[in-house]
């Protein structure tokens, strides 16, 4: 089943003196990413299936500054920061959804002290929410049985403390979920976080996500959830450096639901 | 008589050395900026019952949990008998509390049996670091010193619990020949299997070594205690206040520089007032210990050295040169160096060196803020926020990041994206939907 929608931005309801309920911030790898455009896509038509009014930003987002505040460039953080928290309050924005933990984790946490104030979710917590609800129903069992690790992203993890959501949504699959030696608080990173993924390794041993990606692999888990486009991106060439591409499969976990849904 | 003179004369030393030190590490840990830990104390009180008198954060390795406590509790709960050692110096009685009866009976019996314990839980530790060479107690940064002051500390307790015993072998012996003073009291689980070591002594030779015991074991007290201020142990002390001011926030906040807020308001926007008494400020990030928080500080001389946040470190774990227990050991190292250069000068004098000199650029540029080490410590301690400050002291201060950071920064400010995609096509993806 294909649907086919269109997507609007705030701009374009503003225009036409409509409301969005929820703001879908899309983030730099959800926009220019190859890949991780698909999870935009998958969090898009469940948002629209749910019925949620949603809208997006488009040209109008920016980077939230994340990687620079990491990085230690505070000047460039909070101009970027300061820019968003402009247009985000010229049209009211409260409730902002969002598949990239490090937006989620700087618009929830390092926006409030610069005047932006809203309310914000990672797109697991709102999916398990709205299955919970039934707004959304799983009928298909693409994934019934299936044995699927979850790699804990660290900015939605240890850094906000939403362990339990991405894995109640794999759990609503009817799959055998199964931990790696690393995992929730002791998760262990991918390797992108704090501008890494910007910037070539120091030296050393090993690469971080070759290390994450044999933990994977010891699980003999057949599909790796991820719920962090940066963590998609590290994850899928740790298997594919350790040759177990056409074993394993990395999926965000609003794919794996979308899938599911034959959607 | 004469003992009890000498006695004070001792105790007053080392109280009087102690307190300095105190002092002195009090002063070192003031040196940092200020920093408001003073909200919400009753969730504070809980974070400190739970993790530093609960250990709870230690439960996630089973084993060192396990022998841990039992020191702890032996720490705690043997030192309810210096107490009386004290008044017995202090006064020339002897076992002061006899009188309590049966309960006096039962403590020193359960001291004798805690005694028995932390010292196999020392030889534990020992042979942990010494036998098993547990990967993350040989690490590179624990050469030298560091690992000569875990080794001396255990061994210290072994011999402390050693002459405890000893002590209570000649003095059930004394009691039981009914030797006048030693009131027959206490029970001896342990040191009971001492006692026909020490059967065949005279009377003379067994009051003489029962001071002799009774001595070290309150000197040797003393000058643990006056060697905690140098010590990694110090964490016994600490532990307390550093988890009482923990982080309450989310531990993906990065703070904000409000200083930088206001410079970038007057950039973006020129024509904005600039707030009266506005100064702009002189310096950016952390460039030596005294650009850091008092807590960040406080965490240095709280750190114990256990390197549990270095072994969860995905950067120390694929064999990079980060690790963020090496992080607090140069924070307080350079501390120190300060401390002692304002105990030489009056007030410290530049000395060409800073923070920096201490933690190079490869171990700073390798973090992946991830927070790993910040949830394995058990005490709170937060070695990541030093690293985001000296990044801070590098970027605005130096311009010194690594050349793909400064493209990702020139990616940002030119196309409002980490990569050089034209910000037009930021919408591309729902034309495809």
């Amino acid at each position: 089943m294909t649907t086919e929608f269109k997507v609007h931005t705030l701009a374009e309801m503003a225009a036409n003196g409509q409301e969005a309920e929820l703001l879908f911030w899309v983030g730099c790898a959800g926009s220019f990413d190859e890949r991780a455009q698909k999870i935009t896509k998958a969090v898009a038509k469940l948002l629209h299936k749910a019925g949620v009014k949603f809208a997006v930003l488009g040209t109008e987002e920016s980077c939230t500054g994340d990687p620079a505040k990491r990085a230690g460039n505070e000047f460039l953080f909070q101009m970027m920061a300061m820019q968003n928290i402009s247009v985000l309050n010229s049209y009211q924005v409260k409730k902002i959804v969002t598949a990239c933990p490090h937006c989620f984790n700087t618009i929830k946490n390092e926006y409030p002290q610069l005047d932006g104030h809203y309310e914000v979710v990672h797109h697991t917590t709102l999916l398990n929410q709205l299955l919970n609800e039934g707004r959304l129903k799983i009928e298909g069992g693409a994934f019934k049985g299936k044995r699927i690790t979850y790699h804990d992203s660290c900015y939605l993890g240890r850094a906000n403390e939403v362990y339990e959501a991405p894995r109640a949504l794999i759990e609503k699959l009817d799959a055998a979920l199964v931990e790696m030696k690393h995992s929730k608080a002791q998760g262990l990173c991918c390797g992108a976080g704090g501008a890494q993924m910007f910037k070539e390794a120091e030296n050393g041993k090993q690469e971080v996500n070759m290390l994450r990606a044999q933990e994977m692999l010891e699980t003999g888990a057949t599909t790796v959830a991820a719920a962090c486009p940066f963590c998609m991106t590290m994850l899928r060439d740790g298997i594919k450096n350790n040759n177990k591409e056409q074993e394993v499969q990395v999926l965000d976990v609003a794919e794996l639901i979308a899938n599911a849904m034959d959607l | 008589m004469y003992q009890s003179i000498l006695f004070l004369v001792v105790t007053g030393i080392s109280v009087y050395f102690f307190a300095k030190n105190l002092a002195k590490i009090r002063r070192n840990i003031l040196l940092g900026k200020d920093l408001d830990r003073t909200d919400q104390p009753a969730l504070r009180l809980k974070t400190m019952f739970k993790v530093a008198f609960g250990q709870t954060k230690m439960t996630t390795r089973p084993l060192p949990a396990f022998f841990h406590f039992i020191v702890y509790i032996g720490f705690v709960l043997i030192n309810i008998e210096v107490l009386e050692i004290l008044i017995d110096g202090i006064f020339g009685t002897h076992r002061v509390f006899a009188g309590l009866g049966p309960v006096y009976d039962l403590a020193i019996g359960f001291f004798e049996i805690l005694a028995a314990l932390v010292t196999i839980a020392c030889v534990v530790f020992l042979s942990r670091r010494f036998i098993y060479k547990v990967q993350r107690l040989n690490a590179p940064e624990l050469k030298g010193f560091p690992t000569k002051d875990a080794a001396g500390i255990l061994i210290i307790e072994i011999v402390l619990m050693g002459a405890l015993l000893k002590m209570n072998a000649c003095d059930q012996l004394l009691q039981a020949r009914n030797i006048e003073h030693y009131v027959h009291a206490g029970s001896f689980p342990v040191s009971q299997f001492l006692v026909p070591f020490f059967e065949s002594w005279s009377t003379e030779s067994l009051v003489l070594m029962e001071r002799i015991y009774w001595w070290f074991h309150i000197l040797g007290i003393f000058a643990f205690m006056n060697y905690l201020p140098f010590s990694k142990h110090f964490h016994i002390i600490l532990a307390f206040p550093n988890t009482y001011y923990s982080n309450l926030q989310p531990k993906g906040e990065i703070n904000n520089m409000a200083s930088v807020t206001q410079e970038v308001k007057l950039m973006l926007d020129p024509a904005a007032a600039t707030p009266e008494g506005y100064t702009p400020p002189s310096s950016f990030g952390v460039k030596d210990v005294q650009d850091l928080t008092w807590k960040n500080l406080l965490d240095a001389y709280s750190c114990t050295e256990c390197g549990r946040c270095t072994s969860m470190c995905p950067q120390n774990l694929t064999g990079k040169k980060l690790s963020p227990r090496k992080i607090m050991m140069d924070t307080r190292d350079r501390l120190e160096e300060v401390g002692r250069n304002i105990d030489k000068n009056g007030s410290f004098t530049p000395d060409n060196k800073n923070l920096h000199s201490y933690i190079s650029e490869e171990e700073l540029w390798a973090c992946n803020t991830c927070n790993a080490c910040v949830e394995a410590c058990p005490i709170n301690i937060n070695p990541m926020e030093i690293i985001v400050e000296m990044r801070r002291y590098k970027v605005m201060e130096e311009s010194a990041a690594p050349g793909s950071l400064n493209s990702m920064f020139s990616n940002l400010e030119n196309n409002q994206a980490p990569w050089q995609f034209s910000p037009a096509d930021r919408g591309n993806w729902m034309h495809e939907a």
